[in-house]
This record gives structure tokens, sequence and C-alpha cells, in this order.
């Protein structure tokens, strides 16, 4: 998976991987907020919030603005809402599914062409 | 969006779409390049989905699975999560038209249990494959999408954010 790391999508999955990064993007839907209420409203440090935000921010996701010495996050340019976040995250699961079922129609289609053949001698 | 830019040598797949048709559905929809028939024996024959239902980047391991795929018969889904804790899926088939269609429910949340149907649809040589789900509720679809996608792919999301979170880790 490394290897596809760059892309933007990677870099909103990766984002999208922690709950905790969900609910905010929830949140922010719904009003914008500073990182200490977000803080207070998932129950964690200063710190801890920071970082999420971070990977949030880097990912295009959330973006931040500090007035005075508040630092202001809302939904960012990427503009992924909750919803649109979790179906990303579905898709992905589906998507790789029919990946490899796609694999197994391959494998069956071969399979029927050498029958087909072997009929035919 | 195109996420295969960088130059990766794979072969052009069909995409997934998925869409929220609904408060109370998601349509997930695919190509393949294969008659219905084919695609409907990869659904249909425990040996092979088996093989496709749980993908490679999926850290989950299937212990078991039993199907008797026929209207009234059931389906169950064992897998081994961390290897402490089992977890299982089961339902049972509402509907099985051969090379179209099936429907079977989904019981292992009790009330909250989707339905879902796959449609085959041949398109020349190709197959249009709708898979719908309708949940009784908006609520339980969104704790679907948020937590059953994820769940599966927790383990290659933390690997990648491993290498996000550490500094100059990002390329």
């Amino acid at each position: 998976m490394v290897q596809h790391l760059g892309g933007h999508l990677d870099a909103s999955f990766a984002a999208l991987s922690d709950a905790t990064r969900r609910g905010v993007l929830e949140q922010l839907g719904r009003a914008d907020a500073s990182i200490t209420e977000l803080a207070e409203t998932f129950h964690m440090t200063l710190t801890g919030m920071k970082k999420h935000v971070g990977v949030l921010e880097r990912a295009g996701l959330v973006a931040t603005e500090k007035v005075g010495r508040v630092r202001t996050c809302k939904l960012g340019p990427s503009r992924l809402s909750g919803e649109t976040a979790w179906i990303e995250g579905y898709r992905q699961l589906w998507s790789s599914r029919f990946d490899e079922l796609d694999t197994i129609i391959e494998e069956l289609k071969r399979k029927e062409n050498v029958d087909e053949r072997k009929k035919r001698r | 969006m195109n996420a295969r830019k960088d130059g990766e040598p794979k072969p052009t797949k069909n995409r997934t779409t998925v869409e929220a048709k609904s408060e109370r559905e998601v349509v997930v929809t695919r190509t393949f390049d294969a008659p219905a028939r084919i695609v409907f024996q990869a659904w249909t024959t425990p040996a092979l989905f088996k093989r496709w239902w749980v993908p490679k980047s999926m850290p989950l391991a299937l212990l078991s699975y039993e199907a008797d795929i026929r209207v009234g018969g059931g389906y169950r889904l064992v897998f081994d999560v961390d290897g402490t804790k089992t977890m299982a899926f089961f339902g049972k088939y509402l509907e099985v038209t051969p090379h179209s269609r099936i429907v079977w429910t989904n019981d292992e949340s009790g009330e909250d249990g989707a339905v879902t149907t796959v449609t085959l649809e041949e398109k020349g040589d190709k197959t249009l494959q709708v898979l719908h789900e309708l949940y009784r509720s908006k609520g339980a679809r969104d704790a679907a999408l948020a937590s059953g996608a994820y769940d599966g792919m927790g383990e290659t999301f933390e690997q990648l954010d491993e290498v996000l979170v550490t500094p100059g880790g990002t390329s």
C-alpha cells in the first residue's frame, strides 16, 4: 500500500481510518469549531487533537485559521462531508472485493475456453 | 478522481461506484467483462465466493462459510478477529434467480438488518452488476457505512496512517 502514497485520495483514506477524525469531520460538517472545542467534544488532550487535525489538514479535508489565540477548524477544500467520507471507505471495501471477484471470473472464463476446446477436439 | 496516475502498471479495472440512493439505501455498481452466468457462478459457488468476499487487504480471516443458496436457505460467515474473538454474519436467501438476481437478509444486527439485492444484467459481452442494500433506517445505514466498511479495512489504513503521521513520512 505504501507505494500508493502521495495520491490525494490515499491521504484522505488514511486520514479517515480513525474514528475520532471521522467524528471531527462530522462535527465540522455541522459547524466550525476551535481545536479546544474539538478536544473537549472528543475527550482528548489538546496535543492529541492537534495531531488529528494536522492529519486531516494535510489531506485537505480540514482547513484551519488562527485568529488571535484561537485556531478555528472548518471543512477543507476536499469538502468530504461525513457521509461522503463514509461512502468512500465503503466503496474502497467493495472495490477491492470486486477486483478479487474479477480474478475469479477471469479464471472461470479461461477454464470455460479450455473446456470448449477440449469438447471440439 | 483518478487515483491511479502515478505510473502504476496495473491493468485498467472496471470502476466500482457507490451511491447513497436515499437515506436508507446504498447502491454499489460494477461491470464485469464476462457473461452473467459466470458472474452468477462466482457468487453462488461457496468455494469461489470464499476466495473473493474477503479481499487480501482485509485483516480478517474467514474461518468458515456455509451457504444453502436457494429461497429460504441460509448462509453463515464466521471471521476471526485478532485471534481472540469470532464474528458471524448470517441471514437467509429471499430470492435466487439463476444468472440474474440474488436477494438475502443480513440478520446479524437483529431488527436493524439490511436486505441486499444483487442483480446481473448482461450488456453485450459484459455484465452490469448492481448491489443494492436497503436498511431499516437512516441510522442503521449510517452505522453500516461508518463502521462496517472501515472495520474491515482498519489495519491497512492504520499502516498508511503511521506513515502519514510520522514526520517526513509523507511523500
